[in-house]
């Protein structure tokens, strides 16, 4: 650590003076120092001073640890699906194991895809997932620190965790220059102009995908993007998979318990053995995500708890007063809903984001009740989505400063009912 | 009698309401009556204020402009007085626009009778409810989708509703902000312009219904 801390110290000379050669750059530079070592200065005499051990930093980094399952499960899950689906192929003789095209980590490995089997899924899975870390990294975090050198700011942690959000929602075929095109959408317009970390209206993360959403709608749903291979556009050569959402999501589907279990297993769909975006299948994964949040104490639990009893609350409710002779998804079991689809994903990493979020307590129940309710509503009434769940958290989001302005004006009326009775 | 009620359109009630609040919000998918929706958004009170009185005002022009479209402007609609070939939608923009300003006059006193801290707070944007491109769009809205008489209270009274939920929204929203470091040239219009774009985008949830 020696030769790191003394290579710091002489590149502080560059920066840290006001006048010297490269102080207009600071933040850039301070944003490298802090991240290898714990900034040395110490407070002013004056002024309010908070401390807690937990700063952004660290909490930003109890959230990515909360998303290492999800991550790696998505590395997983992603070579898994490729070779499932062709084998499918080969054995459906659509295709032969001869005309198999390894991509550019497989071949350098040089991995036979004859037999594939674990060191062969995880290749792949790194294959694709790499490239959309490093763009989803690259790009926000590029964006960031000449945002920061502008602002004259330090560069803040917030987009650590929006990074490795948006590789795990976006479908693992995503073209990597739609992808930069989205982080730079969001980050810009969604977080920079409204004065950054800390300050965004919208989830970051999800902006990308609703952008990605509207803007390259034939790279984002439909059966065919779910799992990737090795083409030009990262597909498999007619090779399309719906998602189980997508599979009960005709009208003429009238038990969709049952045609759900057509295609997979309860445990499938638990454990994740389903196309999808990257990272949202795993239901097992996302717990284990959400129980370290909220051990932790990151997470909100009432977001989540509110949300996973407005989800299944509606789709109940809804039951009861279905007309006859409707299908599609308002046909699952109410608990169903929660294994199908990213909302608990969604509630787990993205309801709970604190910025986007309300921040009193009866609001963020309101919140999560909102986002469970909104999304059975589209997927249920909505043809045209099949998944509801990115849209109502942006929704949401752009609600949660009227709920907090409601329960507090709430909050002010009975305190003064209270005193007036006194 | 009146040959334009023989094309009514027959959406249920619930259906014209769900449809004029979220998938097709006067505000957030037509961007009509933005000017005083940038203005006064700037407190959640006030605008909640100018919401109900925008929610009243459609609840009672689209009404009356359904009935003045259809006993006297439109094609035929004069046949109750013995004129079947009349033909006086020509004279529709400025028919709606009077009975527009004579029912926001109304709502003006009332305010101002009853809520004057309210009137003061909006200002001169209450009269300016007269030529708010919402309330005309709502009453050429109803003209252009045949609705009947029901209809056109529900939708009077969704698409004013709908209009008041995007200001309420964006006044929590820029209440929210108002200590947030934007960049000089966007504060202000610029920033509520973005925001009202991407809040547009959440809208999407809804359309499709």
């Amino acid at each position: 650590m020696k030769f790191l801390r003394n290579g710091v110290e002489k590149l502080r000379k560059l920066y840290h003076a006001p006048g010297s050669r490269f102080h207009k750059l600071w933040p850039a530079f301070d944003a490298f120092e802090t991240f290898l070592f714990a900034p040395s200065h110490t407070a002013p005499k004056h002024g309010p001073h908070v401390r807690d051990y937990v700063d952004l930093k660290r909490a930003m980094n109890t959230v990515i640890i909360a998303m290492l399952p999800c991550l790696l499960w998505a590395i997983w899950n992603t070579g898994q699906q490729h070779f499932l689906a062709w084998q499918g192929l080969v054995d459906a003789g659509k295709a032969t194991h001869d005309a198999y095209v390894a991509g550019w980590l497989q071949s350098l490995l040089g991995m036979d895809s004859v037999s594939p089997g674990a060191p062969e899924y995880v290749a792949f899975g790194l294959q694709r997932m790499l490239p959309l870390l490093i763009v989803s990294y690259g790009v926000g975090l590029g964006i960031e620190v000449v945002f920061s050198i502008l602002r004259k700011e330090e560069v803040s942690e917030g987009y650590l965790v929006s990074g490795m959000l948006i590789a795990l929602i976006v479908p693992a075929s995503i073209p990597l220059w739609q992808l930069a095109f989205g982080v730079a959408f969001a980050v810009v317009l969604g977080k920079e102009v409204f004065g950054g970390t800390g300050m965004n209206v919208f989830n970051p993360a999800m902006l990308v995908r609703a952008f990605l959403f509207f803007a390259f709608a034939a790279q984002m749903s439909g059966d065919a993007v779910w799992v990737a291979g090795n083409n030009a556009s990262h597909l498999i050569d007619g090779f399309s998979s719906p998602t189980p959402l997508a599979i009960v999501k005709s009208n003429e589907v009238l038990d969709a318990t049952a045609e759900l279990a057509k295609h997979h297993s309860t445990a499938d769909l638990f454990f994740g053995n389903v196309s999808g975006s990257a990272g949202e299948m795993s239901k097992f994964c996302v717990l284990l995500g959400a129980a370290w949040l909220l051990l932790s104490g990151i997470g909100s639990w009432r977001t989540m708890l509110g949300g996973v009893l407005g989800l299944v609350g509606s789709a109940f409710l809804l039951q009861l007063f279905l007309p006859a002779g409707f299908g599609g998804p308002a046909t699952l079991m109410p608990f169903e809903h929660l294994l199908v689809g990213g909302f608990l994903f969604g509630i787990v990493f993205m309801a709970t984001d604190p910025v986007s979020s309300p921040e009193t307590v009866t609001g963020q129940w309101i919140y999560g009740a909102l986002i469970g309710f909104v999304t059975i509503l589209v997927r249920t009434v909505n043809p045209a989505y099949p998944e509801g769940t990115m849209l109502s958290i942006l929704l949401l989001n752009a609600f949660a400063p009227t709920i907090d302005h409601f329960v507090v004006a709430a909050n002010i009326r009975r305190r003064k009912v209270r005193l007036e009775r006194q | 009698m009146i040959p334009i009620l023989a094309f009514v359109n027959d959406e249920p009630l619930v259906g014209v309401f769900l449809k004029s609040v979220f998938v097709e919000n006067i505000l957030l998918s037509f961007f009509l009556g933005m000017c005083s929706y940038l203005a006064v958004s700037k407190r959640v009170d006030s605008s909640v204020g100018l919401g109900i009185a925008v929610i009243f005002v459609q609840l009672l022009t689209v009404p009356m402009n359904w009935a003045l479209q259809n006993f006297i402007l439109g094609e035929g609609a004069l046949a109750w007085a013995g004129m079947p070939d009349s033909d006086f939608s020509y004279l529709q923009f400025v028919t709606f626009i009077a009975s527009i300003a004579a029912v926001v006059q109304v709502v003006e006193m009332a305010v101002d009778k009853f809520s004057p801290k309210l009137y003061a707070a909006l200002g001169i944007f209450l009269p300016l409810i007269a030529v708010n491109c919402a309330i005309l769009g709502g009453s050429l809205f109803m003209v252009e989708r045949k609705y009947g008489f029901a209809q056109s209270v529900v939708y009077g009274f969704g698409s004013g509703f709908g209009w008041a939920l995007a200001i309420v929204s964006m006044a929590a929203i820029r209440w929210k902000m108002r200590t947030a470091n934007v960049p000089a040239p966007l504060r202000g219009l610029g920033i509520t312009f973005i925001t009202t774009g991407l809040v547009a985008m959440a809208f999407m949830t809804f359309s499709g219904i």
